[in-house]
């Protein structure tokens, strides 16, 4: 096939098209094995759901359950004209939040006004801006890697409304916002007004932080053929190793041998989560896409297409030891399935970036 | 049980499915009205879910995809206006690929694609390559047909054909020829694959189902017909070479069968003329089930067809050697296909005989070629016994009849009777029958000795009995028949030179001789009249051929005559040797050959003595020899006395006495003949005359003693016309006074108690009065010699 050809036409305007998702496929997680030249039937294990709510529940919004004693609200410089990306919080709800990159200056206005005029004495007033990340087994514990403090005010009472402009200017951003199973990275601007004993009173900001890679100078394709001795043999081949987020991958499956009689064939977008180190290491798998690919038996000599849109799919740039405490690989898993729901598969590492987008 | 269950369920499924389908359409209509794009995908994928089953037959299929057909051209519309829905086709082409489920995603693929090549906004050409590389992805047999099926359906109207809307900027009909080839192969693939599906003991099941299929993947070659950009020269080098790679290649009996017959049936007949060695050429290495003789003489038969058309196109017939070609291939293709049954490759040769017949008439080489063909094909085997074997050859036989309304031409075909040969005695009768038939209704004439050879040797069932066959199970009414047959055709044996004539006779002799007893009174007259006429045409030139060296002289017919008739005693039938042999001296007296007629004569008197015993029988002998003798005037006086003299002896020597008197009264022609040099013995006449009279007395006296009452006076009045003919004719020994005698005796017996009157003797009697009165009046030369005469 001339999959130039087939690219030049196929690589259309995105617009606003991912806001309009239909996912028809179910999810499914299978475990694996890493032996990487052989295709063996395994069994499937209990799917976990990406939907997994977490209990914890930070410090502050316990403080928070008693009644404030003060409105505290943030507000951007450019809050009007910065683009705002959805956000999941907690409590599984979801809020629109500003996005940045590395190296930008983060600048806004804070405004505080006590309830109802009551005074509010405190022993300063600081705004943090925070890059943390908390991993599962150890909840409510945040590990900042990033931490920069501007000083308000001084210590003093507040009788009514103030507000205090604040910049972090050209702050260095290195990670991503990222949500996973066992972590999360993230960033946020916290207001603390230190009241000593009676409890200070702390506010939050987040914000996501996506950045930008240009794309691959080296891009080889994934061409690779398995199969188990007289029973299958197969050849497949991914036009790309490196894809960015709205990528189409292309590619194709040819059949050598086929002796067994298969059912249908499926790709698989697999996203491996590995966190912590030496033996504490705990790796999560999941399936974020299951794309059929071919229905029925094919003979020798067939080729089947593969194109799949990667922009339905809610991926992310493939993260590389995140400060040491943190992995996420991408995986393209080839699955065929024969009459007996045996399955056969072989898994592929695809690399994943986010290019900038052009509108 | 099973089976009955099998149905059930399957009707259940189907059930299910359709449930399935109006279930997801109601929300899809409903996402189409309120223009919500992103509902109409879930449910239009959602919909197209059911056809993913796997446990309908390839019919229920249909039924369910009928319906999620119709649902799919709602969709279509809903695509087409972009208002509604504010997505761009291009954007539209790549969201339905999202689709999780490969079945649906292609349905909903190549349904967005056909809008896409409405709206131009891509080159028709890729739209359509993407398609058909991308349906691909479903190999299941039955859902890929229908897929890509409705693939060939929607983007029938798209195709980039010559003057087509989407021709064009890179678009050419190649694109559409090479789109609809590609989609054509990989359904075929599927079709045949289909055979593998399932347990070897549903096999029959299955053929029967992929039957039902057929016309989707047939659909492909009409589409390719259509395209008008498919002239000759693309045919022959793509479209042709393509489709036959697919069928030849795919090995499978059932899909090769049908294409060959849809290649055959869809493309216009001159570019099967023009591309015969590439079509036929595939035949031999088609699987031997293959069913190829009907292949075969379809194509024959629309090649004749066409070459039927109109003159004009016979020349291209010529020019690519069509017969020489077809010719070869069924010649292969019957060494190829050892198992094929004999009648399967008589009937490849009737249909290239019908071929060769219609469009070329003039070539009889050609039709001995498939003749001889034929003999090849059969020699070595046994009489023909199956009788779809025998219809065949008959057919076979037929076809150059029809065609040249002439057996003449088929008389030349060397090959002819060897193929008659091999059939049983039945069959060998009707055929011999459909010939005679056919020379009879053409009129045929067969004119030398060697085609009559050759045409008694093709009817030879008729002409003889052959051998292993019993003759107790003729059916007496056919017997006849055919030999009457045989009987006018020896008419239509003709020709203007005697010698050849001569020949024919000759010929004709040597076959009826071997015949038989019951054959020879059907045979022998048609052949003796035959010769006679030979004589007589010969008697007319006689004065022009002279010399010894002539081959056919009378004489010589004379004495083939002869042994012919004679031949007739083993029958015996002395009866008919005696009317041929007065025939004869008839005809020998007319050639004046006065030893010859005598002979015959003397044959014809020896029969009347030895073997004519039946009263009748000699009644009506006597009176044929009196007949012929009395027109004989070869004979010398000594001769003719002789002659006559036997012939009265014999005629006062019958049975009864009015036979007699009959016979005796018909003797007095003998001596008196009315020519201008004929015999006039008024003597003898009256003494004939005379003495049937007394014969006729004697007859009325021993009616009067044996019944008590006198008989009619019958004789009498016979005797009186006599008579008076001679009268007229001037015998001086027959006066007036004679005659006045005769009626006053007529009229004593007449009023005499004893006679029983009979009206019809009476009004004989009345009438010949009547014509003396009228003789009387009217005067002149006659009415004197009348008058005298008083009444």
């Amino acid at each position: 096939m001339d999959w130039a050809g087939l690219l030049g036409w196929v690589s259309i305007g995105l617009g606003d098209l991912d806001l309009i998702k239909f996912l028809f496929f179910q999810f499914g997680a299978v475990d694996f094995r890493s032996d990487p030249n052989s295709l063996s039937p395994v069994s499937v294990f209990p799917i976990r759901g990406l939907d997994w709510i977490r209990l914890c529940i930070a410090m502050n919004y316990i403080i928070g359950a008693f009644k404030p004693a003060c409105h505290i609200s943030f507000t951007f410089f450019d809050g009007k004209s910065r683009k705002q990306v959805p956000s999941k919080k907690e409590n599984g709800q979801t809020l629109m939040v500003p996005l940045f990159q590395s190296q930008e200056n983060i600048v806004g206005k804070i405004s505080i006004e006590p309830v109802s005029g009551k005074k509010v004495e405190h022993n300063g007033i600081k705004v943090e801006l925070l890059g943390q990340i908390e991993m599962y087994f150890d909840k409510g514990n945040f590990y900042d890697f990033t931490s920069l403090v501007r000083e308000l005010d001084v210590p003093g009472e507040l009788y009514e409304r103030k507000t205090y402009p604040f910049e972090f200017s050209t702050v260095e951003m290195p990670y991503e916002t990222y949500n996973g199973v066992n972590v999360r990275l993230r960033y946020v601007l916290k207001v603390t007004i230190n009241r000593g004993y009676a409890g200070s009173i702390v506010e939050d900001q987040d914000f996501v932080v996506r950045n930008y890679t240009p794309p691959p100078s080296i891009n080889n394709s994934i061409k690779m053929e398995v199969g188990i001795e007289d029973c299958l043999h197969i050849e497949f081949e991914y036009n790309k190793s490196k894809y960015h987020l709205k990528d189409v991958i292309i590619g194709k499956i040819y059949f050598l041998l086929v002796r067994i009689k298969l059912k249908n064939m499926d790709l698989e977008i697999r996203r491996r989560e590995s966190t912590g180190s030496g033996a504490n290491t705990h790796v999560e798998t999941e399936t974020l896409a299951k794309f059929e690919l071919m229905d029925g038996a094919p003979v020798r000599g067939e080729s089947i297409p593969i194109r799949l849109f990667l922009s339905p799919y809610e991926l992310t740039p493939t993260y590389q030891n995140i400060n040491n405490k943190f992995s996420v690989k991408y995986y393209l898993n080839l699955v065929l399935v024969d009459e007996e729901d045996r399955r056969y598969f072989k898994q592929q590492e695809i690399t994943m970036f986010r290019l900038a987008e052009t509108s | 049980m099973m089976i009955s269950n099998g149905i059930e369920d399957e009707e259940k499924w189907l059930a299910e499915g359709i449930a399935g389908i109006q279930h997801n359409a109601f929300y899809l209509h409903r996402a189409l009205d309120s223009n919500n794009l992103r509902e109409a995908l879930k449910y239009s994928a959602l919909l197209l879910s059911e056809l993913r089953t796997s446990r309908l037959s390839p019919h229920k299929y249909y039924e369910l995809y009928m319906r999620a057909f119709d649902e799919l051209r709602r969709l279509e519309m809903f695509f087409k206006d972009e208002n509604r829905h504010g997505c761009s086709v291009v954007d539209l082409y790549e969201l339905v690929q999202h689709a999780g489920n490969i079945l649906p995603r292609l349905y909903l693929l190549c349904t967005v694609g056909s809008v896409y090549i409405k709206s131009k906004e891509a080159p028709a050409k890729d739209v359509l390559k993407d398609l058909v590389e991308m349906c691909r992805g479903v190999q299941h047999p039955v859902r890929g047909l229908f897929l890509r099926s409705y693939l060939a359906q929607i983007s029938r109207d798209e195709l980039p054909d010559i003057a087509s809307e989407y021709e064009g900027e890179g678009d050419t009909f190649m694109d559409a020829v090479e789109f609809v080839l590609q989609n054509f192969a990989e359904m075929n693939k599927l079709w045949v694959r289909m055979q593998h599906q399932g347990p070897l003991r549903e096999r029959e099941k299955l053929d029967k189902e992929r039957n039902e299929l057929r016309d989707l993947v047939g659909k492909n070659l009409h589409v390719l017909s259509q395209i008008e950009g498919v002239d000759l020269e693309i045919y022959r080098d793509t479209v042709l070479p393509r489709v036959l790679e697919q069928v030849v290649n795919c090995k499978d009996e059932l899909a090769q069968y049908y294409l060959m017959d849809c290649i055959i049936q869809v493309f216009p007949d001159e570019y099967h003329l023009q591309t015969l060695e590439t079509l036929l050429g595939a035949c031999p290495q088609l699987q031997s089930a293959v069913d190829i003789k009907t292949v075969l003489s379809r194509l024959m038969e629309r090649l004749s067809n066409y070459a039927a058309s109109s003159p004009e196109v016979l020349p291209e017939f010529l020019q690519v050697e069509a017969f020489t070609k077809l010719s070869n291939a069924i010649g292969k293709v019957i060494e190829a296909q050892v198992d094929m049954p004999i009648v399967g490759a008589i009937t490849l040769y009737v249909s290239l005989l019908t071929f060769t017949l219609h469009v070329h008439p003039d070539r009889l080489d050609y039709v001995d070629q498939v003749l001889g063909a034929c003999v090849k094909k059969l020699s070595g085997k046994a009489k023909l016994e199956d009788s779809r074997v025998t219809k065949q050859v008959v057919a076979l036989l037929s076809a150059p009849l029809d065609k040249y309304n002439d057996i003449v031409t088929a008389l030349t075909l060397s090959n002819y009777p060897r193929v008659m040969d091999h059939l049983d005695a039945a069959t060998n009768k009707v055929m011999a029958m459909v010939i005679i038939q056919s020379i009879m209704k053409n009129n045929t004439c067969v004119s030398t000795s060697d085609k009559v050879e050759v045409l008694f040797e093709l009817i030879k069932g008729l002409i003889k009995d052959i051998e292993g066959t019993s003759t107790d199970e003729l059916d007496e009414e056919d017997f006849k028949e055919e030999q009457n047959s045989v009987a006018r055709l020896m008419h239509m044996l003709y020709n203007d030179d005697p010698e050849e004539m001569l020949k024919i006779i000759n010929t004709v002799w040597k076959h009826i001789m071997a015949g038989g007893p019951k054959r020879l009174p059907f045979t022998v007259p048609p052949l003796v009249f035959s010769a006679l006429k030979l004589v007589r045409r010969l008697q007319v030139q006689d004065g022009d051929v002279a010399g010894e060296e002539v081959p056919a002289t009378p004489k010589k017919i004379f004495q083939l005559l002869n042994q012919i008739i004679e031949a007739l005693s083993v029958v015996p039938s002395p009866e008919l040797a005696l009317r041929l042999y007065l025939q004869c001296a008839e005809a020998a007296n007319d050639c004046d050959l006065e030893p010859v007629a005598y002979e015959f004569f003397t044959q014809a008197f020896v029969l009347y003595e030895e073997e004519v015993a039946d009263s009748k029988a000699q009644v009506t002998a006597i009176h044929l020899i009196i007949g012929t003798l009395q027109r004989m005037n070869v004979f010398g006086i000594e001769n003719r006395d002789t002659l006559t003299h036997k012939a009265t002896g014999y005629s006062a020597k019958l049975l009864k006495k009015p036979d007699q008197c009959r016979a005796v009264y018909a003797c007095s022609h003998l001596f008196w003949v009315d020519d201008q040099d004929g015999t006039k013995d008024g003597e003898r006449v009256l003494l004939c005359l005379k003495r049937s009279l007394r014969i006729a007395n004697a007859a009325q006296q021993m009616v009067n003693v044996t019944r008590g009452s006198s008989g009619p006076v019958t004789l009498f009045v016979e005797i009186l016309n006599k008579y008076l003919y001679f009268f007229e004719k001037g015998s001086p020994q027959i006066t007036g006074a004679a005659i006045q005698g005769l009626i006053e005796l007529i009229k004593t017996e007449m009023q005499s108690d004893s006679t029983t009157s009979n009206p019809a003797s009476d009004a004989f009697f009345a009438s010949t009065l009547r014509y003396i009165r009228f003789q009387k009046q009217k005067g002149g030369a006659m009415g004197e010699k009348y008058d005298p005469i008083k009444l």
